[in-house]
Protein backbone atom coordinates (compact mmCIF):
# COMPACT_ATOMS: atom_id res chain seq x y z
CA UNK A 1 0.00 0.00 0.00
CA UNK A 2 2.46 2.19 0.68
CA UNK A 3 4.53 1.55 -2.44
CA UNK A 4 1.00 2.36 -4.40
CA UNK A 5 1.18 5.54 -2.45
CA UNK A 6 4.73 6.61 -3.35
CA UNK A 7 4.51 5.55 -6.78
CA UNK A 8 0.99 7.28 -7.12
CA UNK A 9 2.95 10.50 -5.15
CA UNK A 10 6.04 10.07 -7.96
CA UNK A 11 3.06 10.45 -10.76
CA UNK A 12 1.40 12.93 -9.16
CA UNK A 13 4.50 15.29 -8.80
CA UNK A 14 5.66 14.45 -12.13
CA UNK A 15 2.50 15.37 -14.05
CA UNK A 16 2.48 18.42 -11.89
CA UNK A 17 5.97 19.19 -13.01
CA UNK A 18 4.88 19.05 -16.88
CA UNK A 19 1.80 20.55 -16.17
CA UNK A 20 3.86 24.11 -14.13
CA UNK A 21 5.87 24.23 -17.16
CA UNK A 22 3.49 24.44 -19.99
CA UNK A 23 0.84 26.89 -17.27
CA UNK A 24 3.53 29.32 -16.22
CA UNK A 25 4.84 31.82 -17.90
CA UNK A 26 7.73 33.04 -17.39
CA UNK A 27 8.32 36.75 -17.01
CA UNK A 28 8.89 38.83 -19.72
CA UNK A 29 8.64 42.93 -20.44
CA UNK A 30 9.37 45.88 -22.37
CA UNK A 31 13.30 47.23 -22.02
CA UNK A 32 13.29 50.23 -19.60
CA UNK A 33 13.63 53.82 -21.86
CA UNK A 34 16.94 54.54 -19.85
CA UNK A 35 20.24 53.49 -17.97
CA UNK A 36 20.20 54.95 -14.94
CA UNK A 37 24.10 55.26 -15.26
CA UNK A 38 26.70 54.20 -17.95
CA UNK A 39 27.49 51.44 -15.33
CA UNK A 40 24.33 50.65 -13.37
CA UNK A 41 20.51 49.65 -15.61
CA UNK A 42 18.22 50.81 -12.71
CA UNK A 43 18.59 52.90 -9.34
CA UNK A 44 19.95 50.47 -7.16
CA UNK A 45 21.65 47.16 -8.29
CA UNK A 46 19.11 45.19 -10.25
CA UNK A 47 19.39 42.08 -7.78
CA UNK A 48 18.65 44.53 -4.78
CA UNK A 49 16.08 45.61 -7.09
CA UNK A 50 14.15 42.34 -7.59
CA UNK A 51 14.55 41.68 -3.97
CA UNK A 52 13.83 44.96 -2.40
CA UNK A 53 11.99 47.30 -4.64
CA UNK A 54 8.85 47.20 -2.20
CA UNK A 55 11.01 49.10 0.82
CA UNK A 56 12.55 51.57 -1.25
CA UNK A 57 9.02 52.74 -2.46
CA UNK A 58 7.53 51.92 1.00
CA UNK A 59 10.26 54.12 2.49
CA UNK A 60 10.00 56.82 -0.18
CA UNK A 61 6.47 56.93 -0.12
CA UNK A 62 6.53 57.83 3.59
CA UNK A 63 8.94 60.20 3.04
CA UNK A 64 7.38 62.26 -0.02
CA UNK A 65 3.56 61.72 2.33
CA UNK A 66 5.30 62.86 5.93
CA UNK A 67 8.46 64.99 4.91
CA UNK A 68 7.37 66.45 1.41
CA UNK A 69 10.91 65.14 -0.11
CA UNK A 70 9.58 64.68 -3.91
CA UNK A 71 13.43 63.23 -5.04
CA UNK A 72 13.03 61.02 -7.72
CA UNK A 73 15.26 58.21 -7.39
CA UNK A 74 12.97 55.63 -5.30
CA UNK A 75 10.16 57.25 -6.67
CA UNK A 76 6.72 55.47 -8.02
CA UNK A 77 6.35 57.51 -10.76
CA UNK A 78 10.11 57.57 -11.54
CA UNK A 79 9.28 53.38 -11.90
CA UNK A 80 6.79 53.80 -14.72
CA UNK A 81 8.47 56.86 -16.32
CA UNK A 82 11.06 54.44 -17.18
CA UNK A 83 9.77 50.73 -17.44
CA UNK A 84 6.21 51.63 -18.90
CA UNK A 85 6.02 50.00 -22.51
CA UNK A 86 4.39 51.36 -25.82
CA UNK A 87 1.79 50.35 -28.21
CA UNK A 88 2.84 50.22 -31.99
CA UNK A 89 1.34 54.55 -31.97
CA UNK A 90 3.67 55.31 -29.03
CA UNK A 91 0.76 55.70 -26.32
CA UNK A 92 1.87 53.91 -23.20
CA UNK A 93 0.94 50.82 -22.26
CA UNK A 94 -0.34 50.90 -18.27
CA UNK A 95 2.80 49.06 -16.30
CA UNK A 96 0.03 46.81 -14.69
CA UNK A 97 -1.57 45.54 -18.06
CA UNK A 98 -0.78 41.87 -19.08
CA UNK A 99 3.01 41.36 -20.11
CA UNK A 100 3.87 44.89 -19.06
CA UNK A 101 7.06 45.50 -16.29
CA UNK A 102 5.24 45.41 -12.97
CA UNK A 103 2.39 42.92 -14.02
CA UNK A 104 4.37 40.41 -15.68
CA UNK A 105 6.71 39.56 -12.47
CA UNK A 106 4.36 39.92 -10.46
CA UNK A 107 2.00 37.32 -12.10
CA UNK A 108 4.90 35.10 -12.61
CA UNK A 109 5.70 35.39 -8.25
CA UNK A 110 1.72 35.25 -7.51
CA UNK A 111 2.07 38.50 -5.18
CA UNK A 112 -0.79 41.12 -5.55
CA UNK A 113 0.28 44.73 -6.17
CA UNK A 114 -2.56 47.40 -4.82
CA UNK A 115 -0.15 50.35 -5.74
CA UNK A 116 -2.16 51.18 -8.96
CA UNK A 117 -5.59 51.05 -7.21
CA UNK A 118 -4.30 54.98 -7.26
CA UNK A 119 -1.29 55.57 -8.43
CA UNK A 120 -1.03 56.37 -12.51
CA UNK A 121 -0.35 53.38 -14.73
CA UNK A 122 1.52 55.27 -17.06
CA UNK A 123 4.13 58.44 -17.13
CA UNK A 124 3.35 61.53 -16.55
CA UNK A 125 1.71 63.62 -18.94
CA UNK A 126 4.02 66.12 -21.49
CA UNK A 127 1.97 69.11 -19.55
CA UNK A 128 2.75 67.83 -16.19
CA UNK A 129 6.55 67.67 -17.16
CA UNK A 130 7.35 70.58 -14.36
CA UNK A 131 6.45 68.22 -11.71
CA UNK A 132 10.17 66.89 -12.72
CA UNK A 133 12.11 69.46 -13.39
CA UNK A 134 15.27 68.33 -12.55
CA UNK A 135 16.66 64.64 -13.66
CA UNK A 136 18.41 62.57 -12.24
CA UNK A 137 21.84 64.20 -12.25
CA UNK A 138 24.79 61.92 -10.94
CA UNK A 139 24.63 58.42 -10.66
CA UNK A 140 25.50 56.79 -7.02
CA UNK A 141 27.75 54.62 -6.30
CA UNK A 142 27.26 51.15 -7.71
CA UNK A 143 26.96 48.61 -4.65
CA UNK A 144 26.98 45.08 -5.09
CA UNK A 145 24.97 42.44 -2.77
CA UNK A 146 28.23 41.81 -1.14
CA UNK A 147 28.81 45.14 -0.52
CA UNK A 148 25.81 46.36 1.35
CA UNK A 149 26.24 46.89 5.22
CA UNK A 150 24.04 44.25 6.83
CA UNK A 151 22.52 47.41 8.80
CA UNK A 152 21.16 48.84 5.67
CA UNK A 153 17.70 50.92 6.17
CA UNK A 154 16.29 49.11 3.49
CA UNK A 155 17.22 45.63 4.78
CA UNK A 156 15.67 46.13 8.32
CA UNK A 157 12.68 48.43 7.28
CA UNK A 158 9.55 46.48 7.22
CA UNK A 159 7.97 48.86 5.14
CA UNK B 1 0.21 66.33 19.92
CA UNK B 2 -0.54 69.98 20.16
CA UNK B 3 2.28 71.81 19.29
CA UNK B 4 2.01 75.86 19.63
CA UNK B 5 5.49 76.41 17.94
CA UNK B 6 4.57 77.35 14.83
CA UNK B 7 1.37 79.71 15.89
CA UNK B 8 1.43 82.79 13.75
CA UNK B 9 3.80 84.34 16.03
CA UNK B 10 4.68 87.99 14.43
CA UNK B 11 8.45 88.55 14.45
CA UNK B 12 9.26 85.11 15.60
CA UNK B 13 11.57 83.43 13.00
CA UNK B 14 15.02 84.09 12.13
CA UNK B 15 15.49 83.88 8.45
CA UNK B 16 18.12 81.81 7.03
CA UNK B 17 20.05 84.05 5.06
CA UNK B 18 19.41 82.36 1.36
CA UNK B 19 15.91 82.59 2.15
CA UNK B 20 16.14 86.34 2.93
CA UNK B 21 17.90 86.71 -0.54
CA UNK B 22 15.36 84.28 -2.73
CA UNK B 23 12.16 86.24 -0.60
CA UNK B 24 14.23 89.64 -2.24
CA UNK B 25 14.36 88.23 -5.24
CA UNK B 26 10.56 87.52 -5.06
CA UNK B 27 9.58 91.02 -4.09
CA UNK B 28 10.74 91.81 -7.72
CA UNK B 29 8.17 89.75 -9.52
CA UNK B 30 5.30 89.38 -7.22
CA UNK B 31 3.20 86.13 -8.26
CA UNK B 32 5.42 84.73 -10.21
CA UNK B 33 6.77 82.10 -7.66
CA UNK B 34 5.89 81.10 -4.43
CA UNK B 35 8.92 80.49 -2.41
CA UNK B 36 11.22 81.75 0.06
CA UNK B 37 11.98 79.19 2.17
CA UNK B 38 10.31 75.90 0.51
CA UNK B 39 13.27 76.86 -1.87
CA UNK B 40 15.56 77.10 0.63
CA UNK B 41 14.76 73.20 1.77
CA UNK B 42 17.18 71.06 -0.03
CA UNK B 43 15.06 68.84 -2.42
CA UNK B 44 15.91 65.52 -0.20
CA UNK B 45 15.35 67.32 3.25
CA UNK B 46 12.30 67.21 6.02
CA UNK B 47 9.65 70.24 5.84
CA UNK B 48 9.73 71.99 9.20
CA UNK B 49 7.74 73.71 11.61
CA UNK B 50 9.86 77.05 11.07
CA UNK B 51 7.90 77.78 8.01
CA UNK B 52 3.59 77.64 8.51
CA UNK B 53 1.89 77.76 4.96
CA UNK B 54 -0.86 80.01 5.03
CA UNK B 55 -3.74 81.79 2.73
CA UNK B 56 -5.34 84.91 3.11
CA UNK B 57 -8.70 85.17 0.71
CA UNK B 58 -9.77 88.83 -0.01
CA UNK B 59 -14.02 88.34 -0.47
CA UNK B 60 -14.27 91.99 -1.33
CA UNK B 61 -12.34 90.76 -4.42
CA UNK B 62 -13.45 87.40 -4.87
CA UNK B 63 -15.69 87.68 -8.04
CA UNK B 64 -19.77 86.11 -7.41
CA UNK B 65 -19.95 83.96 -10.20
CA UNK B 66 -16.75 82.76 -10.90
CA UNK B 67 -15.44 79.41 -10.30
CA UNK B 68 -12.13 79.58 -11.61
CA UNK B 69 -10.15 78.25 -8.60
CA UNK B 70 -12.56 75.60 -8.36
CA UNK B 71 -11.94 74.62 -12.14
CA UNK B 72 -8.21 74.94 -11.64
CA UNK B 73 -8.26 72.42 -8.57
CA UNK B 74 -10.32 69.98 -10.91
CA UNK B 75 -7.80 70.11 -13.03
CA UNK B 76 -5.01 70.01 -11.11
CA UNK B 77 -6.31 66.81 -9.39
CA UNK B 78 -7.97 65.52 -12.16
CA UNK B 79 -11.08 65.36 -9.77
CA UNK B 80 -13.92 64.40 -12.36
CA UNK B 81 -17.46 64.33 -12.51
CA UNK B 82 -19.90 61.22 -12.59
CA UNK B 83 -22.83 60.00 -13.62
CA UNK B 84 -23.71 60.69 -9.53
CA UNK B 85 -22.71 64.18 -9.10
CA UNK B 86 -23.48 64.00 -5.25
CA UNK B 87 -20.58 61.89 -4.92
CA UNK B 88 -17.82 63.59 -6.78
CA UNK B 89 -14.72 64.71 -5.18
CA UNK B 90 -14.47 68.61 -4.11
CA UNK B 91 -11.15 69.75 -2.37
CA UNK B 92 -12.87 73.78 -3.32
CA UNK B 93 -16.06 74.83 -3.17
CA UNK B 94 -17.66 78.16 -4.00
CA UNK B 95 -19.87 79.79 -1.49
CA UNK B 96 -22.41 82.53 -1.98
CA UNK B 97 -23.66 83.73 1.43
CA UNK B 98 -25.53 86.88 2.87
CA UNK B 99 -25.64 88.18 5.66
CA UNK B 100 -29.14 87.60 6.73
CA UNK B 101 -29.59 91.15 8.68
CA UNK B 102 -28.21 93.32 6.50
CA UNK B 103 -28.56 92.29 3.36
CA UNK B 104 -25.13 91.84 2.20
CA UNK B 105 -23.59 89.60 -0.08
CA UNK B 106 -20.50 87.95 0.20
CA UNK B 107 -18.97 85.01 -2.75
CA UNK B 108 -15.88 83.29 -1.23
CA UNK B 109 -14.13 79.96 -1.65
CA UNK B 110 -13.79 77.46 1.24
CA UNK B 111 -11.39 74.67 1.31
CA UNK B 112 -9.25 72.91 3.92
CA UNK B 113 -8.30 75.72 6.42
CA UNK B 114 -5.33 73.62 7.22
CA UNK B 115 -5.82 74.14 11.02
CA UNK B 116 -3.08 73.88 13.65
CA UNK B 117 -5.35 71.94 15.82
CA UNK B 118 -7.23 69.79 13.01
CA UNK B 119 -10.18 68.06 14.58
CA UNK B 120 -9.88 65.49 11.26
CA UNK B 121 -6.88 64.42 12.82
CA UNK B 122 -7.82 64.03 16.41
CA UNK B 123 -10.89 61.45 15.38
CA UNK B 124 -8.87 59.55 13.06
CA UNK B 125 -8.21 56.22 14.20
CA UNK B 126 -5.49 55.18 12.11
CA UNK B 127 -3.12 58.20 12.10
CA UNK B 128 -3.64 58.31 8.17
CA UNK B 129 -4.98 61.93 9.22
CA UNK B 130 -1.99 64.32 9.77
CA UNK B 131 -0.59 67.75 9.98
CA UNK B 132 2.70 68.09 8.34
CA UNK B 133 5.35 69.83 10.13
CA UNK B 134 4.54 72.91 8.07
CA UNK B 135 0.73 73.27 8.53
CA UNK B 136 -0.24 71.29 5.42
CA UNK B 137 -3.36 68.74 7.17
CA UNK B 138 -3.01 65.69 4.93
CA UNK B 139 -4.21 62.32 4.34
CA UNK B 140 -2.03 59.56 3.83
CA UNK B 141 -3.93 57.65 1.89
CA UNK B 142 -2.15 54.10 2.10
CA UNK B 143 -3.17 53.97 5.92
CA UNK B 144 -6.21 55.61 5.48
CA UNK B 145 -9.29 52.81 5.84
CA UNK B 146 -12.47 55.27 4.76
CA UNK B 147 -13.86 55.06 7.76
CA UNK B 148 -14.83 59.01 7.06
CA UNK B 149 -14.89 59.69 10.75
CA UNK B 150 -12.83 62.84 9.50
CA UNK B 151 -15.42 63.88 7.30
CA UNK B 152 -17.99 63.90 10.10
CA UNK B 153 -15.43 65.72 12.51
CA UNK B 154 -14.36 68.48 10.02
CA UNK B 155 -16.39 71.85 10.89
CA UNK B 156 -15.89 72.94 7.26
CA UNK B 157 -16.88 70.34 5.18
CA UNK B 158 -13.79 70.29 3.46
CA UNK B 159 -13.34 66.19 2.88
CA UNK B 160 -14.40 64.09 0.24
CA UNK B 161 -14.92 59.92 0.00
CA UNK B 162 -13.98 58.11 -3.21
CA UNK B 163 -16.76 55.65 -3.71
CA UNK B 164 -16.07 54.46 -7.27
CA UNK B 165 -12.97 52.95 -8.65
CA UNK B 166 -10.77 55.20 -10.74
CA UNK B 167 -8.42 54.40 -13.92
CA UNK B 168 -7.74 58.27 -14.67
CA UNK B 169 -5.11 59.45 -11.91
CA UNK B 170 -2.90 61.68 -12.54
CA UNK B 171 1.11 61.19 -11.70
CA UNK B 172 1.43 63.65 -9.57
CA UNK B 173 -2.30 63.18 -7.47
CA UNK B 174 -3.15 58.97 -6.72
CA UNK B 175 -6.38 59.04 -5.46
CA UNK B 176 -8.51 55.85 -5.08
CA UNK B 177 -11.34 54.10 -3.89
CA UNK B 178 -12.47 53.85 -0.50
CA UNK B 179 -10.22 56.42 0.71
CA UNK B 180 -10.75 60.14 2.18
CA UNK B 181 -9.22 63.38 0.58
CA UNK B 182 -9.17 66.97 0.75
CA UNK B 183 -7.58 70.35 -1.10
CA UNK B 184 -3.25 69.49 0.37
CA UNK B 185 -2.32 72.88 0.01
CA UNK B 186 -1.15 71.68 -3.46
CA UNK B 187 1.70 70.31 -1.59
CA UNK B 188 3.16 68.84 -4.57
CA UNK B 189 3.51 72.24 -6.33
CA UNK B 190 4.28 74.21 -2.91
CA UNK B 191 7.43 71.33 -2.28
CA UNK B 192 8.72 72.52 -6.12
CA UNK B 193 8.49 76.31 -5.52
CA UNK B 194 4.75 76.77 -7.33
CA UNK B 195 1.77 78.48 -6.18
CA UNK B 196 -0.92 75.85 -5.50
CA UNK B 197 -3.40 75.79 -8.51
CA UNK B 198 -6.37 77.84 -7.53
CA UNK B 199 -4.01 80.85 -6.28
CA UNK B 200 -2.40 80.53 -10.00
CA UNK B 201 -6.16 80.42 -11.66
CA UNK B 202 -7.41 83.43 -9.19
CA UNK B 203 -4.52 85.75 -10.41
CA UNK B 204 -4.62 84.41 -13.69
CA UNK B 205 -8.29 85.80 -14.12
CA UNK B 206 -7.02 89.40 -12.88
CA UNK B 207 -8.68 88.98 -9.64
CA UNK B 208 -5.83 87.91 -7.14
CA UNK B 209 -7.84 87.57 -4.31
CA UNK B 210 -5.96 84.63 -2.83
CA UNK B 211 -3.05 85.24 -1.35
CA UNK B 212 -0.47 82.38 -0.43
CA UNK B 213 2.74 82.03 1.58
CA UNK B 214 4.84 81.33 4.64
CA UNK B 215 2.83 83.16 7.41
CA UNK B 216 5.70 82.79 9.73
CA UNK B 217 8.11 84.97 7.21
CA UNK B 218 7.05 88.62 8.44
CA UNK B 219 8.86 90.03 4.90
CA UNK B 220 6.27 87.20 2.63
CA UNK B 221 3.56 88.98 1.25
CA UNK B 222 0.80 87.63 3.24
CA UNK B 223 3.26 87.50 6.08
CA UNK B 224 3.00 91.35 6.16
CA UNK B 225 -1.09 91.31 5.21
CA UNK B 226 -1.73 88.99 8.00
CA UNK B 227 0.12 91.62 10.38
CA UNK B 228 -1.42 94.73 9.24
CA UNK B 229 -5.04 93.74 7.39
CA UNK B 230 -7.56 92.40 9.76
CA UNK B 231 -8.32 88.91 8.73
CA UNK B 232 -10.88 86.21 10.22
CA UNK B 233 -10.82 82.71 10.75
CA UNK B 234 -14.12 80.92 9.54
CA UNK B 235 -15.84 79.57 13.07
CA UNK B 236 -12.95 81.01 15.16
CA UNK B 237 -14.87 80.13 18.41
CA UNK B 238 -13.50 76.60 17.67
CA UNK B 239 -10.08 78.10 18.44
CA UNK B 240 -8.33 75.49 15.52
CA UNK B 241 -6.02 78.12 14.75
CA UNK B 242 -6.90 78.06 11.04
CA UNK B 243 -3.90 78.43 8.30
CA UNK B 244 -6.68 80.10 5.93
CA UNK B 245 -8.00 83.15 6.76
CA UNK B 246 -10.42 85.53 5.06
CA UNK B 247 -10.61 89.38 4.72
CA UNK B 248 -13.95 91.56 4.47
CA UNK B 249 -16.06 89.10 6.42
S1 LIG C 1 -11.42 58.17 6.64
FE1 LIG C 1 -9.22 57.79 6.62
S2 LIG C 1 -8.28 59.77 7.15
FE2 LIG C 1 -10.48 59.90 7.69
S3 LIG C 1 -10.56 59.33 9.87
FE3 LIG C 1 -10.91 57.42 8.69
S4 LIG C 1 -8.86 56.52 8.43
FE4 LIG C 1 -8.56 58.64 9.08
Amino acid sequence: MKLVSLGLLGVLVVAAGQAGDSRITEPSWPPARAKFSDIQGCVEPTEVMRKDHMRFLFHQRDRTVHQGIRTERHSLVGCVDCHSGEDQNGKPIPINAAGQFCQSCHAYAGVNMDCFQCHATTPPLQTSASYFPTKIAKPMTVMTLAALPANAWYLSCDG
Amino acid sequence: MADNSNRLQPGRRQFLSKAAATATLLALAPGVRLVDLARARAEDEPVTAAVRWGMLIDTTKCAQGCDACVRACDTEFGLTTSDRPEIDAHYIRKLDIRDEHTGKTYSLPMLCQHCEHPPCVDVCPTGASFRRADGMVLVDKHTCIGCRYCMMACPYKARSFIHEELTTQLSHAPRGKGTVESCTFCAHRVDRGQMPACVESCAAEGHHAMVFGDVNDASSEIGKRVRQVPSRQVRADLNLNTAVRYEGL
